[in-house]
Order: structure tokens, then C-alpha cells, then sequence
């Protein structure tokens, strides 16, 4: 453990933490090719002990892998401002999954049009602005506009859209059409955007030295990149283990297949996972594994409570509206419930704060 | 229009989010006519826009005179999606707006028609006029397609300018024909099923 501590404190420079992150993407790019050959092999000689239906599943989850990997590498090598884009664009998609979920009224029309047009593309754009607008209109650096985006949505918004609803006049379950609206807004869009956040901060060691270069966004793509993998390996570890070893169903009527052991397994075998990718972090290893695992947790919240708007709307999916293809927002659920907590924990702990 | 045309059949797309889904009935250019269901301005455009390509190009909408020619983008619309406009005030005597829907598409177009008229701000579909009858007692070779189109509604409703990007679907069922001998009241209902039914599907 030590010697691990000591590695992990060794300074390194702009150049070497920018290598560190070239090296998690060639890792699990690596991993990625591996799995594609196994899952085309398992299809080409079935062998009759496994069920070809989840050698299926398998690969369609490698093919969705493949494409996030191959968006996101593409979004980091075109820069910070592409890349906050492209959550602003998944937020969008997940959104328009959500509402269309949610049975709204005509009264509900013009807020509808506000969350869309107006508070989504406000949010990412703010966090967009970035460091270096906030210095160039106030004349203070390391800054960004954290002040106002984290809160635009959550009391801005959240005040606007009972507003905007009430005016267009039909009270019927008013309550109730807000708090749709709202939490749509709130989960698809303001807690995606913490993710695409992490690019702004000036990223630090626990110690204080300065990780990476602060003019670059690489090592900050590079911690995005960490946590979007931590949060997919959560999503599969608790499905793998759910299998082998699920007894005790947490909550049958709203997800017959998360159980207590899958929790544990999965929890478990995050942790160790992300502890193990310690070096393409500006985190110790055991500093690792603590964010690894708050990030399976939430992860695991995201998926239940996705799960529970699902079953009392009584679709399987978020895809289309009746056939079953899992949408964005099947895939994002998790992403979404875990991006504050990993930004905040960042934000206070890995990160130069003024 | 040559750019136009798909041009807004992409962006139509976009912005409904629509799926299709043909059940027991496969995209064919034969000359058929798409009855739907009519909760918005942007029916006729998306489910013009959902058609496959070689048979889009043969399909032409049926819409309302009074609302397409509204306005220059309104008319440019209209023209690039080949909509065929009808005038629902002047119905002149020998010029039925059956005749001329048949006479315009000839033997090798295909329709687009909302038989409930006008849009319907009701959950249960409206009553169908009778146009779909006459055109199948006139062209009793025309294939005639139900069309259910979900969350249009929602997308734009009635009296609404600006969409909300929501996700629809269209459902295309089994043709249906006019009966020999088929009174009209019956065979309107059947068609009404025909589309009610496609809605549980």
C-alpha cells in the first residue's frame, strides 16, 4: 500500500498525466477489442451450455459500447466546447424520452417549449462559457459560471414551469403536471450537465499540487472518460452478478431483476475496478476506490428510480413508445444520478476552488 | 422543391421522432389511399415524410385550401411536399372534391386523407364523412390503408405555433375494401374501427 501511495504522490508533469489518459483510452479500447472477439466467437461456435440469447444481448451491449466510445474519443480530440455539446445533445435526447413518457395536457404546451428551447440549451451553455468568459467579464480567473448553473434549474426553472402552467389556465392535477415537468428537466438535463461540468475545473491532487495542464482540457476529458466507465461497469457488474448469485429481489414490483446480491457484487467489483484504474486519476488508491464506489451506489439509485417511472407508466423501455428498444435514457439513467455526486466530490477535493 | 421536399421530410422526422410500424400490410407503390386519424397541422407532413422514398414520391396529401395557402412558407411548403389542396368552402356542382382527388392522382398516385375533416381535440376519434366511401364505391380497385397516428396531438396541438420535439408513432394496418353492396354508414364505421383498432395494437 505504500508503495502504491507513493506512486500515486510521485509528481507528474502536464505531459505525463496527458499520457496517463491516452493510456486509459488505449486500455479500454483494448478491452473493448477482446470483447467483440469473444462475443463474435461465442456466436460463431455456440457453445450449448450458454443461452444464445445472451450471447446476443452481449454483443448488442458491446455494439453500444463500441458507439459511446467512439462519440465521446471523437468529442475529446475536437475539444471541451464539442464535447459539453454533445451532453447537451443527450440531455436533449433523454428529455424528449422522458416527456413524451409522461402523459402532459394541453396546458402543459408552452412550458414544454420553454424546457426545450430555452432552459436546456441555457444550462449548457453556461457551462459551456467556461473559465475563460467568466475572467474576460469579470476579471476573475479560475472561475466558471458554477454560481448560476448550479442553480438556473433548480430554483429558476423549478419556479418558471408552475408559473408558465398555471397561465395557460387548466387546473386540473396542476400539482402533479409541474412536479412531471420539473423532475424531467431536473434529471435529463441539470444533473447530465455536472458531467459535462467536470471539464471546467482545474483539476488538483488531494495534496494541492496541480494535475495536469490547466490550459488543457485532456486530463479533465481523461477524468470524464474514468467516470463515464465506472459508472458502466456498475451498471453491468450488478446485472452479471444479479445472475449469478441474485436471491433476495430488492423491490419485485419495480425492478424483478435488481437484487441484494447484484448491489453487493456489483458495488464491490466497481470499487475494485475503478481502485485499479487509480493511475489514470489525479486520485490515491484508496482515494479511487472511495469514488468508485459512492458512484456504483448512485448509479444504482438512478437505475431504480428510472425503473419505478417506468413501471407506473407500464412500458418496458424509454425508447419509442410501444416497441422496446431502450432508449438514451435507459442507457444515461445511472449517469445521471451519479455526475453530481462526482462533480461536487471533485469540485471540493481534487480541485482548486475559489 | 427538388431540395426542399426531402429536405423537410428529414426535418418532419426529426422534430415527431416518429417510428413506423407496418402491421399485416407492407410498403407497396400500388395506388392506395392512407386514411388517418387528425389531431394536428403536422399529420399530413409526417406521415408523408415516414413513407419510404420511391412511394413518398407518389403519395400526395390531402389538405384544406384555406390553411396551406396562408402565407408564403405556408404555400412553399405545400407546393414542395406536393400537397393536393382542396377547397373546403366553394364546392362547386359538378367539381366534388371526390372527382378531383381521383382525377389528380390518376392511375399511378397514391392519397393521403384525414376522412374525419377537420382536426379532433377528443380522445375517441370523430365520425368519418363519407369522401372515403364514395372513392371506394368510384375506384373499388384502390387499396384503402388505416393509419393510426399517436402523440401528433401532443407534438402540436391545436392552436399552437411553435412544436415541442416529442416522440410519435404511426401505425399502418391491413387494407380494407368496400363490400359489394356494402351500406355507407357500415362500411364508415368499419374504416373507423379499422384505425381505432390499429391504436391498441
Amino acid at each position: 500500500m505504500a508503495g502504491v501511495t507513493l506512486l500515486a504522490q510521485s509528481s507528474r508533469g502536464p505531459h505525463q498525466v496527458h499520457t496517463q489518459t491516452y493510456w486509459l483510452l488505449g486500455v479500454v479500447l483494448g478491452l473493448l477489442v477482446v470483447a467483440y472477439v469473444a462475443g463474435r466467437l461465442l456466436k460463431r461456435y455456440p457453445d450449448h451450455s450458454l443461452n444464445p440469447a445472451l450471447i446476443e444481448r452481449f454483443n448488442h451491449r458491446i455494439r453500444v459500447w463500441w458507439l459511446m466510445c467512439a462519440i465521446l474519443v471523437a468529442a475529446f480530440l475536437l475539444g471541451r466546447v464539442p464535447t459539453i455539446i454533445l451532453f447537451g445533445c443527450l440531455s436533449f435526447w433523454a428529455l424528449r424520452e422522458f416527456i413524451t413518457m409522461t402523459p402532459t395536457r394541453r396546458g402543459d404546451h408552452r412550458a414544454l417549449f420553454w424546457i426545450f428551447f430555452v432552459f436546456t440549451p441555457a444550462q449548457y451553455i453556461l457551462v459551456a462559457l467556461g473559465r475563460g468568459t467568466y475572467e474576460a467579464l469579470f476579471g476573475v480567473p479560475h472561475r466558471d459560471f458554477y454560481g448560476l448553473y448550479s442553480v438556473a434549474i433548480p430554483v429558476y426553472a423549478l419556479l418558471f414551469i408552475p408559473m408558465r402552467t398555471a397561465m395557460a389556465g387548466d387546473p386540473r392535477r396542476f400539482l402533479e403536471r409541474s412536479a412531471k415537468i420539473q423532475s424531467g428537466l431536473f434529471i435529463c438535463v441539470y444533473c447530465l450537465s455536472f458531467a459535462a461540468a467536470l471539464l471546467n475545473l482545474e483539476l488538483t491532487t488531494s495534496g494541492g499540487a496541480l494535475w495536469g495542464d490547466r490550459h488543457s482540457h485532456v486530463q479533465n476529458a481523461g477524468l470524464l472518460f474514468y467516470f463515464i466507465l465506472i459508472v458502466q461497469l456498475g451498471d453491468m457488474f450488478q446485472q452479471v452478478w444479479s445472475r449469478l448469485a441474485g436471491r433476495r429481489v430488492i423491490a419485485p414490483r419495480i425492478n424483478a431483476s435488481r437484487t441484494w446480491e447484484g448491489l453487493l457484487g456489483g458495488v464491490t467489483s466497481t470499487t475494485l475496478i475503478g481502485a485499479l484504474l487509480w493511475w489514470a486519476t489525479p486520485f490515491q488508491f484508496w482515494q479511487a476506490a472511495c469514488m468508485a464506489m459512492v458512484v456504483a451506489v448512485a448509479g444504482f439509485g438512478g437505475g431504480m428510480v428510472m425503473s419505478a417511472i417506468k413501471r407506473d407508466r407500464g412500458v418496458e423501455d424509454y425508447g419509442t413508445l410501444v416497441q422496446g428498444h431502450p432508449g438514451v435514457l435507459d442507457r444515461i439513467d445511472s449517469l445521471c444520478f451519479a455526475a453530481p455526486l462526482f462533480y461536487h466530490l471533485t469540485r471540493y477535493f481534487f480541485s482548486q476552488v475559489y | 422543391m427538388a431540395i426542399t421536399g426531402p429536405l423537410l421530410a428529414t426535418i418532419a422526422k426529426f422534430v415527431s421522432g416518429a417510428s413506423v410500424r407496418w402491421i399485416d400490410c407492407q410498403p407497396d407503390t400500388c395506388q392506395r389511399v392512407y386514411f388517418a386519424n387528425h389531431t394536428s397541422h403536422l399529420d399530413a407532413l409526417v406521415l408523408w415524410s415516414c413513407l419510404p422514398k420511391e412511394i413518398r414520391v407518389r403519395t400526395r396529401a390531402v389538405a384544406a385550401r384555406d390553411y396551406w395557402e396562408k402565407g408564403p412558407i405556408r404555400r412553399h411548403m405545400a407546393r414542395s411536399f406536393n400537397v393536393l389542396l382542396i377547397d373546403r368552402k366553394e364546392i362547386k356542382v359538378h367539381r366534388s372534391p371526390v372527382q378531383m382527388m381521383l382525377q389528380e392522382i390518376g392511375e399511378r398516385d397514391s392519397l393521403i386523407v384525414f376522412p374525419e375533416g377537420s382536426r379532433n381535440t377528443q380522445e375517441e376519434l370523430g365520425e368519418f364523412k363519407s369522401g372515403l366511401y364514395y372513392m371506394g364505391k368510384k375506384r373499388p380497385d384502390l387499396e384503402l390503408v388505416p393509419v393510426y397516428m399517436e402523440n401528433l396531438n401532443r407534438v402540436l396541438p391545436r392552436g399552437e405555433v411553435l412544436p415541442v420535439p416529442l416522440l410519435s408513432c404511426i401505425t399502418i394496418g391491413p387494407p380494407i375494401w368496400l363490400e359489394v353492396g356494402e351500406p355507407k354508414n357500415d362500411f364508415l364505421n368499419r374504416a373507423r374501427d379499422a384505425v381505432r383498432r390499429l391504436r391498441d395494437l
